[in-house]
Order: C-alpha cells, then structure tokens, then sequence
C-alpha cells in the first residue's frame, strides 16, 4: 500500500492489523504525536490506496479522560469530518497537551472513481486498544476500527 | 475453540459453566465444526457478558458467532431492570438496527436473465452506495426529528415507500419511545445527506433467486416458490447510529465506573436501565432504530421503481424486514413466569414463533420470516420462527455466515477483478466501486452459512424455509 508520505516526518510509520470482522490501525512514532498521525495514516490505508491530493484543511479539537480514549476521539473526529465533509484525508498534523488534542487534516473531495474506497468507517472502537511507549524507546497507538 | 472447554447439552448446545464473577452460564448453539472454529475470543467474551449486572437465564451465543465488541457478534442477553440489569452500547454495537429486508417480486428467473446485466446496471445507478455517495435526500431539523420519531411510517409518508409495507416490520415500522433530543448534533449531521444510502462494507442489495424450498408449507405461507426472485437489502442506521454509538460507548465507560460496575472490556460499558445516562442511551438508540428503518424502506422504494422500469407490473410485496443489532423490551419467562426484559441482540436476529401476537395475521399461523444473509456469491436463507425458540435464546437465530477470513487475510488471498469475473462466469453480477471491497468481501472469506443455519435448525431456534442464490449484488 502506498501513501502520500512527502510531509511525514521519517519516524512516523503505521501498519494495519488483522481482526476476524474489521481493521485493526496502529501507528508509530518518536513522540505521542507522531504515533497517533501514524494512526490516522492506517485509517486512511484501510479505506484507499489511492493518491489522495492536500487540497484543503480541516482543524479538530479532542478531549477524553485518558491518552488510549483520546486515540480513539481523535479517529472518530476523523471519521466525522470524513463523513459530513465527504472528504479523505492523506497527511495529519497533531499537538498533544495532556489529555487534548488539535488536529490538522489535510485532504480533498471524496471520488468514488479515482478513490475507489473500499470501506466507511463506522467508528474507532475500545478493542485492542493500546497507546504505550514500547521497549524501544518508540511510541505505537492501536486500536481495531468498525468498517 | 477447543470443544473440550464446554459442557455438551447435545449434539448442537455447548454451555460454559458459572465460574469466577459470571451470574448465569453461558450456552452456545453451533455444532461441533462451528464450536471449532470459532474464535477464543469468543468464549471470553461470552461469559464477560454473564457476569454483568441483572443478567438474567443465560448469556447466549449464536452459531454464526465471532469475535466482537465486549459482546461476541452473534451475542444475545436479557436483563431485568428491577434486579440492578444494564443497558449496553457495546451490547448493541455501531450499527444500531443493521438488519434486513426481503421483497417478492413476483418474477421468476426467466423473466430476469435476459434483462440481468441491465438491471444490475440501474440499480447500481440508482442506489447510491460507498463512501461519499449522497443521497437525494437532505434533511433539516425538523425533517430530521420527523424521521427519528417516525421510522419507516415516516417515509411512506414522505412518498418513499408503501403503506401496506408497514405490517411486515418489527414493530410496525415504527419503534416507540424514541427520544431525538437525546441524539447528539453530530450523530444528526451525519445523517443529514445520508437517507437513502446502502453505505459500504457489508452492507448490500440483491436480487436473488429461490434455490431450493426446504419448508412447502412455511414457503406457501410466505408466498416463495422455485425460481422466485426476490430482492434483499442488508444496512442500517448509517451515519447517525454509528455516532449514536461512539457517543454512548464513551459516555457509559464512565457510567459503569460511577455504578461500580467492574468492566473486563471497556467495550462492555454499560449503564443502569434504572439510570439518567441508561434512559437517554435507549431513547437515542429507538431513534437509530427508526432512522434504519426509513432507511431499508427509501432502499426499497428505489429498488422498486428501478425494477418497475423493466416490469411495469411487478408485484413487490415486501415479505419482512428485520433488524439485528438492537435492544427492545420483550416479555420472556424467567423460572416459570413472564417477566419484562431488555433483549440485547448483537448480531442476532429476533425469531418470532408461530402465534406471537406482534405478528401480522398474515405470518402468525407460521411464525415470523427470519432473513439470513450468506455472502455475494453463496447462498442466503429464509428461516422461520419456532414456538421452543422463547425458551432457548430470548427467540432469536443467528444473522448470517459470519467471517471465516480477516479482510487482510482475503485481500492477500483475492483479487477484487478475479471475484467479480468468477461469480459472473457463475451467472452472478456484481456491481461496486471498491475491486479491493470486493476482494475483502469474497465468498470464500465468509463462513459456510448453510453450516450456521443447519446448526440453528437443529438447535431448534428457526427452521429453514428456502434457500437463495444471488443473481445481482451491488456493494457499497
């Protein structure tokens, strides 16, 4: 699967994992972040290969009792603004005050032909949900979203 | 799963003994394949469920269960309001009121192969379907709480739709006790340009032919006949339940919290039926229950003009429409007496047995038609209701074939192109934006569903009444 990576910093990474019904999202970076933009990066990969094009932005706010609930606001607001904008969004920018979130999103116009998604997601869910710094010294953020 | 983990009732009913914190056991019908190839995650999540406040006989797993959120996917339990019971989101799960719903056409095969590729291509056109379709259909406040209060009588209303359509929905079309005011305004904004879309995933519409009749009687009773064509539409509550959702799953982990209610899975967050937050949650969710269910009748209505364009005089009763992701107070008997309940189904279907008073006069000497959806490519079924069913899981059946394969694992397995040319070299065409959709939702990712509905017929929670093959399957 291929992504616009032009804008990511180079420790960001995501990855998609398997779950028996939907799609397990995980990201990865030096920081909080960075590893929740890598999150976002693998919602984005579970819906399109596609080149998507940064058009236009998208600013959203978060807030939720702990670092692993803010992980999944900050998706669904993602999902949100992918639903209502009927936009997709390829690059994400994220500052992370304790338990807040801003968010940038960078995306264009939903196309069912050029973008030929293969899912809507309905919501980021509590299951195999983790944000932690791992033993090498990275931070991932996972959890499985319901398409 | 390993079999030896259960204590086996019968050849099709599995039970997980009370241990640690659950309140009832846990039973699972399936047979012993099913049993094996189930999911670990499955038995966990099973007995979680048993061990959660007011819970009442059993927690109870169909056969096409798989692993899910807090409640297995194919899960149902009941709980009792006056014994401290629950109302739970993850119970319900993000697609509130996904269900399905089957029309008669009145054609027969022969009359649709000539015209088939035509067809598959109008209702492709016709039924806005995937990410970033809009529907025709704009909604603005007062619209919007019309809707939710008003269910499919709502869109018939509107024109979109029939009157005589109303009696072959649970609950006539209309589920009572909706509360818009407690649906937030992102979960309406969601939903403002959506009515009327299938949405993606697994969510589809069919054409499909009568295979095989497995019950004359029931199969009379129902109007289905050899080579009868029907039309099937699987979705939901789009946008606006899948908010719904996501709002109160957040909500009620701090709900449960607050009761004191120790969470194994946070997607088991739950609260009080007898509380602010449990009243508010089962008033926004009657809402999504409405909002699917003008959905699948608008689905229809389109359906219908589509196929009246080629056969003016088609007939297109609606045979039933049934939801399978809901919780709805219902009467069971708990030790011998009647008791009012709140019936979570999470991917289980509610089967109504012959004579149950909310059936239509039409349906009740045979019990309610119980709609099974298979996959683009293999088989669906049309099961009925059994009079032993109340007694055996709250009256519900399973909901379909369940998925045997990740998405990941198909995607690496299939081609979308390869599917597409396959099933129509099997004179099935299907018609979608998503190749990759269509790979992560190939046949042979999906479970044997003629597996599952053998295993719920021996079970004894619905009899099969026909088998259908898909002639067009248009995916979002």
């Amino acid at each position: 699967m291929t992504l616009a990576r032009d804008k990511v910093a180079p420790t960001v990474g995501w990855e998609l994992f398997s779950h028996d019904a939907d799609v397990g999202v995980r990201g990865f970076g030096a920081t909080v972040a960075e590893a929740f933009e890598g999150a976002a990066l693998a919602l984005t990969a579970a819906i399109t290969d596609a080149p998507i094009a940064p058009k236009s932005q998208v600013e959203v706010t978060c807030e939720a009792g702990d670092i692993e609930l803010l992980l999944v606001d900050w998706l669904n607001a993602i999902i949100y603004e992918m639903a209502v904008r009927h936009m997709i969004f390829c690059r994400f920018a994220v500052e992370i005050e304790d338990t807040r979130l801003r968010g940038t999103l960078w995306g264009e116009g939903a196309d069912a032909k050029r973008h030929a998604p293969v899912c809507e997601p309905k919501g980021a869910t509590y299951t195999a949900l983790r944000v932690a710094k791992d033993a090498d010294g990275f931070w991932s953020a996972s959890c499985v979203v319901d398409v | 799963m390993d079999p030896a983990r259960f204590t086996r009732i019968d050849e099709t009913t599995w039970r997980i003994e009370r241990s640690g914190a659950m309140r009832v056991p846990a039973i699972i019908y399936a047979d012993e394949d099913l049993i094996r190839g189930m999911d670990d995650k499955v038995y966990d999540q099973a007995a979680n469920v048993a061990a959660l406040p007011g819970i009442v006989t059993a927690s109870y797993v169909m056969p096409d269960a798989h692993w899910g959120y807090g409640f297995p996917i194919g899960g149902v339990a009941a709980f009792d309001a006056d014994a401290d019971g629950v109302v739970s989101a993850g119970g319900v799960g993000f697609d509130i009121s996904c269900g399905v719903r089957t029309i008669l056409t009145g054609l027969k095969l022969a009359d649709i192969r000539p015209v088939q590729g035509a067809l598959a291509d109008a209702l492709y056109r016709e039924i806005p379907a995937g990410v970033g379709s809009k529907g025709a259909i704009t909604l603005d406040q007062t619209d919007m709480d019309a809707m939710l209060t008003g269910g499919a009588r709502w869109a018939v209303e509107q024109g979109w739709g029939e009157e005589r359509d109303l009696a072959r929905i649970e609950e006539q079309g209309v589920e009572r006790d909706a509360r818009p005011k407690y649906v937030s305004e992102r979960a309406k904004e969601r939903q403002r340009r959506q009515m009327g879309t299938l949405g993606s995933g697994n969510h589809y519409l069919e054409m499909q032919v009568i295979a095989d009749i497995l019950d004359e009687a029931a199969a009379d009773a129902f109007h289905l006949a050899q080579d009868d064509v029907v039309i099937t539409i699987h979705c939901g509550s789009r946008g606006l339940g899948h908010q719904i959702g996501s709002d109160y799953l957040k909500e009620m982990t701090e709900a449960a919290k607050a009761a004191g209610i120790a969470l194994p899975e946070r997607e088991l967050a739950c609260a009080p039926i007898r509380s602010e937050v449990g009243q508010r949650y089962l008033g926004a969710m009657r809402a999504a229950v409405n909002c699917a269910l003008a959905n699948r009748e608008i689905l229809g209505h389109y359906a219908r003009q589509v196929v009246r364009r080629f056969f003016p005089n088609a007939a297109l009763d609606l045979l039933f429409d049934v939801s399978h992701n809901t919780c709805k107070i219902e009467s069971h008997p708990v030790n011998g007496a009647p008791k009012e309940l709140y019936v979570h189904r999470k991917g289980a279907t509610r089967a109504l047995g012959p004579g149950h008073s909310s059936l239509p006069a039409a349906l009740r000497a045979t019990g309610q038609p119980v709609l099974i959806g298979g996959s683009m490519g293999t088989s669906s079924y049309i099961l009925v209701g059994l009079a032993g069913s109340g007694t055996k899981s709250f009256a519900s059946a399973c909901h379909g074939a369940g998925r045997a394969l990740s998405r990941h694992a198909a995607l690496k397995q299939w081609s979308g192109r390869k599917v597409v040319d396959d099933l129509a070299a099997q004179g099935i065409m299907i018609r979608s934006p998503s190749s990759r959709g269509v790979a992560e939702e190939a046949p042979g990712a999906y479970k044997d569903v003629g597996a599952v509905v053998a295993a719920a017929e021996q079970a004894g929670l619905a009899r099969r009444v026909a088998q259908l093959r898909p002639l067009i399957c248009i995916k979002g």
